[in-house]
């Protein structure tokens, strides 16, 4: 099964067919919660991609020696030690975003994607493979938030990465805590139109969690 | 003091309302709302988990892990004592109170990877919070999660009965409601300053 890996294929499910946050609709909270700036939820999408990454590579290694019995808590221990060195990390070289999502980026941990992906493909993959897998899926969240990002920072405070674009502020309802529900429903929708209409595709969204 | 203790219960519960204003546990609250008698299950078992996962973190961290410098080791550690907690409830309850097992044990298998259950001792711990303290935040939290559970799943059973656009049926439409809601819950803001 491994030997006839399709890294194309990989790339653009984890991209396009199942993106984490659009498609399977796991790892919400970020999404939602960091995207009020541009900014914030592209460093954000590198942190998740960067634990992705070693997640899978480690998970891959450790295939053959992990006891199925314990596999999952294995998992979340290899998860929560990739995650403190990206707290450890972001905490030293970006203090200002570290301030405003410190909780969150401690809390990728508990991020249904990144399990779910170590369960599902890591450890049944081999190393090379399974990193393609960890930077596709990665990848995949990291441009989901960067969309949402630019659709409530500019609707927001009429800015883009901080740059001041329009002199108004066109619906500064986006940047409240109910604008990321708003951008997120009202994204989902569209893109599931956009299935529909162009693709032929059933356009039902995820059955959540 | 108890003033304070009792600021900050209110304050989790409605004004920092972990669904509406700090967007933690949408998985578990998108997915179990349909029904209203699973969001009334996972309520119960929610609440229970938050208190006890909260102050077993606690004395772990005031009385382990700060005498011997662990701070950095904070999320492997809370993250191991609520998995360790909950496969142990579960064991317990499957012997002691079948009856219950039944009823609320396949809530507790969703809770492990939640956020909310993680995020609470982890804001106890930055906020360096007395045990007092610590378990008002962790019921705050809960019922403010049962809270918005119960009100989600009225409206959704509503739903079921409007005529929604194909493309916005199931998740999409809970995602607008949702930001209703927190529009509503805008309004404690004023209640309190903390």
């Amino acid at each position: 099964m491994s030997n006839d890996v399709n890294y194309g294929t990989i790339i653009k499910n984890g991209i396009f067919g199942e993106n984490p946050v659009f498609r399977l609709a796991l790892s919400l909270c970020p999404a939602v919660a960091v995207t009020s700036g541009v900014k914030n939820g592209f460093l954000m999408g590198v942190a998740v991609f960067f634990v992705m990454i070693m997640v899978n590579g480690t998970v891959s290694l450790l295939r053959n020696y992990i006891n199925p019995k314990v596999r999952i808590p294995s998992y979340m221990f290899i998860i929560a030690t990739w995650v403190t060195v990206t707290d450890l990390v972001m905490a030293a070289f970006a203090r200002d975003v570290y301030k405003q999502m410190g909780l969150y980026i401690m809390l990728i941990v508990a991020f249904a994607i990144v399990l779910s992906r170590a369960e599902m493909f890591a450890s049944k993959n081999k190393l090379l493979p399974s990193i393609v897998d960890g930077a596709a899926m990665g990848m995949g969240f990291l441009l989901a938030l960067v969309m949402l990002g630019v659709f409530r920072e500019f609707l927001g405070k009429g800015s883009l990465w901080g740059y001041q674009i329009l002199d108004s502020k066109p619906l500064l309802i986006m940047i409240l805590p109910t604008g990321g529900f708003f951008a997120m429903g009202l994204m989902m929708g569209w893109l599931n139109w956009i299935d529909r209409k162009f693709f032929g595709g059933t356009g039902g969204g995820g059955g959540g969690h | 003091m108890w003033e304070h203790v009792l600021t900050i219960f209110i304050a989790s519960a409605l004004i920092n309302n972990f669904v509406f204003s700090r967007y933690l546990g949408l998985c578990i609250f998108f997915g179990v709302t349909k029904k209203m008698e699973t969001s009334i299950g996972m309520s119960f078992t929610f609440t229970a988990v938050m208190l006890i996962g909260a102050a077993l973190n606690w004395v772990i961290y005031e009385y382990v892990m700060i005498p011997f410098h662990l701070g950095f080791l904070k999320i492997v550690i809370f993250i191991g004592v609520v998995a360790a907690f909950v496969q142990a409830a579960d064991t317990i309850m499957k012997k002691v109170t079948p009856a219950l097992y039944y009823k609320l044990g396949i809530y507790l298998a969703l809770i492990v990877t939640n956020c909310i259950i993680l995020a609470v001792p982890l804001i106890n711990a930055e906020e360096h919070y007395s045990l007092f303290e610590s378990m008002a935040l962790a019921l705050g939290s809960g019922l403010g999660f049962s809270l918005a559970l119960i009100i989600m799943a009225s409206i959704r059973e509503k739903l079921e009965l409007a005529d929604v656009p194909k493309s916005f049926q199931g998740l999409p439409i809970s995602f607008v409601l949702t930001g209703l809601i927190a529009l509503a819950f805008l309004g404690f803001s004023g209640m309190i300053t903390l």
